[in-house]
């Protein structure tokens, strides 16, 4: 039987495949979709894989940056990043929380001084990567739901 | 072990084998703390003690640290008489006392305060507790104490009881006591019990601590009782705070139900947690616990600006 595509092929962008099912929303608010973006978006949802079910998220003419592709480790810790140019893969990499993470969570203590007028970002420490842990540099805690905070 | 320029902001910054360094350096301070001896090893040396919330203890103990060992020091114990009045920063405070001391002291009402205040600072900086957070040099005072008293922390039965979500000593010295392999008991109300993550420190480091609200049944085994006070200031909701206080009372009555050689600890202000008359009975450790922060804080400041005795 002829394997049917459930998402159709992209010309140029990125394939986000591996994506934990049921999070591929999450993902696009991540890399800012629909809001100001025009680019054109597919997204498949609970696709059956090898590992079970999967999201998958395709994007025309955009690239991720280095900073998205963290954010989206932090909820989808198997996803797989594919860059796609001219119809051909050009680059696939699996996503991968780095040490520590500057920016892009908001810890969830309001008395924490991250959270304050001063000049500092916020910084966590990555203390497991799959599933995603993480710790406040500065006030020591863990935030219960990391897609809530991500800034 | 060389501590120089190093910046004490939570215990979990130091190993074990560099703790008990510290307490046995701490053991050498003492008759300097008693002023029995004396040597200026921190002579023309400037401590800022800049003290954003109440304090009654750790800042006049360091102060007396600072100046027993010949150094001076600088600073404030109300943040109204400041430029922070008139809006200025932690950080721009904290590059003013980096500019004038070589050693800062604060205490601030912000978790994680003291970890940005050393990343400005070339200077060391010492956490004298930020907010909720920790409060190491505390700790340090508190395992120094039990280990004179009680030899050894192994294996140890030591309650902790009173406010121990919001309560920052607790959480620093679970982690410690952990880390030394003692049998920790938490008592607390229900909406006071120690947070998932110190708990989940704790079996990260092999030590399962009993939780229950009953201290009388616990009394009888413990080696040590660790009393907190339940912190008004702490409390978002006012109503909370007064349906737990005075949960717990230490009277003499029930120190009955205890081992004769238990000690009770409280790290100080209490309020009406250890009534008066268990002062005059040997169970009565606090006082002493206060005196040891004295010579633990010689003990940092010396390490820390690498003037030893």
């Amino acid at each position: 039987m002829k394997k049917e595509l459930k998402v159709p092929l992209i010309k140029d962008g990125t394939v986000i495949d591996h994506i934990t099912a049921g999070n591929a929303v999450q993902v696009l608010h991540i890399i800012g979709i629909p809001k100001g973006s025009s680019s054109v978006v597919s997204v498949a949802m609970n696709v059956k894989s090898k590992l079970g079910k999967k999201d998958i998220v395709k994007v025309e003419n955009r690239e991720l940056d280095s900073k998205e592709v963290d954010k989206i480790a932090l909820i989808a810790p198997k996803a797989t990043i594919n860059i796609i140019r001219d119809y051909e893969v050009a680059k696939k990499h699996k996503v991968q929380l780095p040490d520590e993470i500057v920016g892009i969570v908001k810890c969830e203590n309001p008395t924490c001084v991250s959270n304050t007028n001063e000049p500092v970002e916020s910084r966590f420490k990555v203390i497991c990567r799959d599933p995603p842990r993480i710790k406040c540099c500065y006030c020591e805690r863990e935030p219960e739901d990391i897609a809530d905070r991500i800034i | 072990m060389d501590f120089k320029g190093k910046d004490v902001i939570s215990i979990k910054d130091f190993s074990k084998k560099e703790i008990n360094y510290i307490l046995n350096y701490s053991e050498e301070m003492v008759p300097y703390a008693r002023g029995e001896k004396y040597k200026d090893i921190l002579k023309g040396k400037v401590l800022s003690s800049l003290f954003f919330e109440p304090s009654t203890r750790t800042r006049l103990s360091f102060e007396s640290a600072m100046n027993r060992l010949g150094g001076r020091v600088i600073g404030f114990s109300d943040p109204s008489g400041t430029s922070q009045k008139k809006g200025e920063n932690l950080v721009d405070t904290i590059r003013m006392a980096n500019s004038y001391s070589d050693i800062i002291v604060m205490r601030h009402p912000y978790e994680g305060a003291a970890r940005l205040a050393a990343e400005y600072a070339d200077v060391p900086v010492i956490n004298a507790g930020d907010g909720a957070g920790q409060h190491p040099t505390q700790c340090l005072l508190d395992l120094f104490t039990i280990r004179s008293e009680k030899r050894w922390i192994k294996n140890k039965t030591i309650i902790l009881v009173g406010d121990l979500k919001y309560g920052r000593t607790v959480h620093s010295l679970a982690y410690a006591l952990a880390l030394y392999g003692a049998e920790l008991v938490f008592v607390s109300p229900p909406n006071l019990k120690m947070p998932n993550e110190v708990i989940n420190e704790c079996r990260e480091l092999g030590v399962e601590p009993v939780q229950t609200a009953s201290l009388e049944k616990a009394i009888k085994d413990a080696d040590v009782l660790y009393v907190t006070r339940i912190q008004k200031e702490r409390f978002p909701d006012p109503e909370e705070y007064n349906r737990v206080v005075g949960t717990y009372k230490i009277d003499n009555e029930l120190l009955k139900n205890g081992k004769k050689n238990l000690i009770v600890m409280h790290p100080l202000p209490r309020v009406t947690e250890i009534h008066p008359d268990v002062d005059k009975t040997p169970h009565a450790l606090y006082f002493k616990q206060a005196f040891n922060g004295v010579p633990v804080r010689m003990a940092l400041l010396s390490l820390v600006m690498g003037e030893k005795l």
